[in-house]
């Protein structure tokens, strides 16, 4: 995000009086409580915060959000935050979008918002299935997902979101969980860095997909389950009886025991939030052989595309005269009598 | 039937003191630069002209092909010209290709300067001759100027060592150079430019003067015989004051810079690459200091979702394409439509459907434009006419869209937008400016702001985000008239759908009357028209009124809403004809609008109408 003047807020100087319809027990009211209590924490102001978002459960929640808001259509939200911001690069930018709308209908805007660096915070709910159209399988679904519309199970492997920012070029990817505490840490994280701050939110949609992250979000087995990645802390999980290091063989990573606190011993890495090639592998770990990478796993600013964008304009303008008369006489003349 | 007997008596296209010359040779001859430069030394002997570029679709097809052959037409006089000319009268042909497809449009009698040297044995197999049509007899008919101008040019660049390949790319200098004897005209707005264009290497820019040079001199001492003399056009009468060629790509652009301008906006410009409206994406990304900021999104969509965006952050957005791009914006359309933003979506047309023929023209999207999205989202439509009229409608297209808060389809085509017309330039300051005033006024304590709120026009209130006290949320999800909260209730939505129609159609109260081209509200037929088919339209009207017929001409600018008067005026007229290059559209709009017997002529070859096909109608239309 860029440099703004903080502004003194509070929770409630973010929450619409719009009545909140997602179903009871949805995932997605922590998340926005999540934001909402973020925001004063920020110093962000309600009248330069704008929210877009595209179709689906998540893409209501600009009406909550007593910020500027525009709920777009089916997939284009990032089309419509790149006019914004082009617009006025003031203007702190997030978009929302959920699995079918940010990787199916609009993957092709999301590859492109990444890797152009648009200056924004994308906040990508994956519930892995569609809800708004009652349940059926999604991009992010794991093969054999039962819905509506793949009654015996889908046959197509789901796509990492995660890996796909990354390969698209994202400067800033983090992972997290709607209910986890954690949340609004991300949050403040993404919109501290310049530049598209992409963030994969498990949600948890109780209609349709009850519980499928049940396997690394519960809180009993969190420990063994979760990896928390944290700048310049080793890669530890299982209270810190495990920790991830490098196959020099495969150039994969691996899970070591640590015996003794002796992570370094045991030869676990330290998280280096602009370690690319890190980035991919903890993306890519295979969950239940491997724990789930969490937080913030890759943070490596670049230019973003406004301020290119508004570097370009004003060097071409330079010294030149705007003058419209002289424009459209330009090219051969001549003078009739 | 009086009409076959008179279309073959008259062999000239249009009245005389005129002259149609076509260029035809392989696509990568440089035909279209040949014809762009001979416009450009016409334009500046005084003489009115229209021009006709007509290119396939390949960037270089196989050398020596039929489907390979690039034309570009000139028709240019002494008096008004308002079309490219029906039939050349000057056919110059680079290879037996470029002869073989144009053969058929040259008036008898006409011209033909031929490339004898590319006339191989190979190149005449490819066209499709067993003989050399130079060598046996078959041209009779015309004349025939038969040169080897591959060699001739070989030999007028010889001094500068290039090679063969690069030596024969002069070739159409060579050609242009004689074609400016055989009119007379100056060749030093030509020496300038390729200066100009190879200043950083004048190697080349030497030799295709010297082979422009040897090209002209080929005329002035070869002895050509009798019909070969230089031809003079006296100068067209004009209105007084400067003027330019222009393009309809470059009018549309420079129209859009003026009518941002004009609304005091900053102006943005999201396109993707689509022919025939790439160039207007090209001339705007070199106008960034006039406030302009050009984006190349990654897909038509993204191209319209990002001028949604920015007219929503306060900017004019503009986005534009052709046919199949503006099919893939519909949606958006829709939501630009429903959250009553400014946008002006620019559709230079091509022939359809599907990619149909991406470098010729159609005036097929009018039912795209009027009814082409999903609800009940009609847009205001504006049609331009030629590239000179194309400046002043992409300034209307601004005003309706910031006056009325609504996105505006100004539809071109692709034969306007290539084509290139003297310009008399206006003078900026006669334009009335259209300032947008952005709301700011913060509701007071209990108050809420509600942005569908309406004015007199029913046009709601534009909120810039970063306004204090203003936050509201917008959406292509139906809202409440009186709050702005989303709101599916039957008489809300019956409500809402109903007032912006009406917005829509209030813009009729905000554009002129319908005029009468030529003519009088009290002829037998009027032929009503819309876009480029105005020139030849023009034309078979003069024709046929100076016969003495009945005929009137009435060109539609305003496509939706149709302008109040013109009903009454429609039904004045005992028969209404009304061509197009589409199966019917405004037919059927004017049918569903007026109840009125109009009925069709349809053209869709990918060419524009001649003028003796209309007049053919008019004859036709006036006897049956």
């Amino acid at each position: 995000m860029n440099d703004m003047t903080p502004v003194e807020t509070t929770l409630k100087d973010w929450e619409t009086d719009q009545e909140v319809r997602w179903c009871p027990g949805c995932g997605d009211y922590a998340i926005l409580k999540a934001v909402q209590r973020t925001m004063p924490d920020l110093g962000a102001d309600p009248a330069n915060t704008v929210f877009i978002s595209g179709i689906g459960c998540s893409s209501r929640f600009p009406y909550y959000m007593e910020t500027y808001g525009f709920h777009t259509i089916h997939g284009r939200a990032p089309t419509v935050a790149t006019g914004v911001k082009l617009a006025n690069p003031d203007l702190d930018v997030w978009i929302v979008t959920g699995d079918g709308d940010g990787l199916s209908i609009g993957g092709n805007h999301t590859m492109h918002v990444l890797r152009r660096n648009l200056d924004c915070q994308i906040l990508l709910f994956n519930n892995e299935i569609y809800g708004l159209t009652k349940g059926q399988y999604s991009p992010t679904s794991r093969s054999g997902t039962r819905s509506p519309s793949t009654p015996f199970g889908s046959v197509d492997r789901p796509i990492s979101p995660c890996a796909f920012a990354l390969g698209s070029g994202a400067r800033f990817i983090a992972r997290g969980i709607d209910v986890h505490k954690n949340l609004g840490n991300t949050f403040k994280e993404a919109h501290a860095h310049r530049g598209a701050s992409f963030i994969e939110i498990f949600q948890n949609c109780i209609v349709y997909n009850e519980d499928v992250f049940e396997d690394f979000v519960n809180k009993k087995t969190a420990p063994e389950t979760q990896v928390w990645a944290v700048h310049g802390e080793p890669l530890l999980f299982a209270n810190g009886e495990k920790g991830l290091a490098l196959d020099a063989d495969t150039l994969e990573l691996k899970v070591v025991k640590v015996i003794d606190r002796d992570w370094q011993g045991a030869g676990v890495m330290i998280h280096d939030q602009t370690n690319r090639s890190l980035a991919m592998l903890l993306v890519q770990m295979p969950f239940g052989e491997f724990p789930m990478a969490l937080g913030t796993l890759y943070n490596d600013p670049a230019p973003t595309f406004d301020a290119a964008v508004m570097a370009q304009n004003a060097a071409a303008s330079e010294g030149k005269d705007a003058n419209l008369q002289a424009l459209i006489s330009q090219g051969q003349t001549w003078t009739v009598e | 039937m009086a009409s076959a007997a008179q279309t073959i008596e008259r062999n000239k296209p249009e009245d005389s003191g005129n002259v149609v010359v076509r260029f035809a040779g392989d696509s990568g001859d440089g035909m279209q630069l040949t014809g762009g430069q001979f416009t450009l030394s016409t334009a500046l002997a005084g003489n009115d002209l229209a021009t006709f570029p007509d290119f396939p679709a390949e960037i270089r097809a196989p050398q020596g092909t039929l489907f390979g052959v690039s034309a570009f037409q000139i028709n240019f006089g002494s008096r008004a010209i308002r079309t490219a000319g029906d039939a050349p009268d000057v056919l110059v042909a680079m290879n037996p290709a470029a002869l073989k497809t144009n053969l058929a449009d040259l008036v008898e009698g006409g011209l033909i300067i031929a490339d004898s040297g590319s006339f191989s044995d190979r190149n005449l197999s490819k066209a499709g001759y067993d003989e050399n049509p130079l060598e046996d007899g078959s041209l009779a008919k015309w004349q025939l100027l038969s040169l080897d101008m591959s060699q001739m040019t070989l030999d007028a660049v010889k001094p500068f060592g290039l090679g063969n390949k690069e030596a024969l790319r002069c070739k159409n200098m060579w050609t242009l150079g004689l074609a400016l004897w055989l009119f007379d005209r100056s060749r030093q707005p030509i020496v300038d430019w390729l200066n100009a264009k190879f200043a950083k290497n004048p190697v080349i820019a030497e030799a295709n003067i010297a082979a422009l040079n040897a090209g002209h001199a080929y005329g002035e001492t070869a002895e050509l015989g009798v019909g070969f003399a230089p031809r003079s056009l006296d100068a067209a009468p004009a209105a007084p004051g400067l003027y330019r060629t222009i393009t309809g790509a470059e009018a549309i652009s420079l129209g859009l810079v003026a009518g941002a301008k004009l609304a005091k906006l900053p102006m943005f410009f999201g396109g993707y690459p689509i022919t025939p409206a790439s160039a207007i994406l090209h001339h705007l990304s070199r106008l960034k200091q006039f406030g302009v900021t050009t984006f190349q999104a990654e897909d038509e969509i993204a191209a319209i979702g990002a001028a949604i965006g920015a007219s929503y952050a306060g900017s004019l957005g503009v986005t534009s394409s052709s046919g199949p791009g503006i099919a893939l914006k519909g949606e958006a359309m829709g939501l630009a439509f429903i959250t009553e933003l400014p946008l002006v979506i620019v559709n230079s047309q091509r022939g359809g459907p599907s990619t149909g023929l991406p470098t010729k023209t159609e005036q097929s999207d009018l039912y795209q434009a009027v009814y082409g999205r999903n609800g009940d989202a009609p847009l205001p439509v504006i049609a331009v006419r030629s590239p000179s009229d194309a400046f002043e409608c992409a300034i209307e297209a601004c005003r309706i869209a910031t006056r009325f808060m609504t996105p505006v389809m100004l539809l071109t085509d692709g034969y306007i937008a290539n084509a290139a017309e003297p310009w008399k330039i206006p003078d900026v300051s006669d334009f009335d400016e259209f300032p947008v005033e952005f709301y700011t006024a913060a509701p007071g304590e209990g108050e809420k702001f509600n942005p569908y709120q309406r004015d007199e026009k029913l046009a709601r209130p534009w909120v810039k985000p970063g306004t204090p006290g203003l936050m509201h949320r917008i959406g292509g999800i139906e809202k409440s008239s009186s709050s702005g909260n989303i709101d599916y209730s039957p008489a809300n939505h019956q409500a809402m759908t109903d007032i912006r129609a009406q917005k829509v159609l209030n813009v009729a109260d905000d554009i002129p009357d319908q005029e009468i081209e030529l003519g009088d509200a009290t002829d037998t037929l009027a032929l009503v028209g819309w876009g480029s088919t105005y020139g030849p339209i023009h034309q078979a009207v003069n024709r046929a009124r100076e016969k003495g017929q009945s005929v009137a001409q009435i060109h539609i600018r305003h496509i939706w809403p149709l302008p109040k008067n013109l009903g009454e005026l429609l039904k004045g007229f005992d028969k209404i004809l009304v061509p197009e290059m589409n199966k019917g559209q405004l037919k059927t709009v004017l049918r569903d609008q007026y109840l009125v017997d109009a009925q069709p002529l349809n053209k869709v070859s990918g060419q524009p109408f001649r003028i003796r096909e209309i007049e053919a109608a008019i004859d036709e239309a006036l006897d049956g």
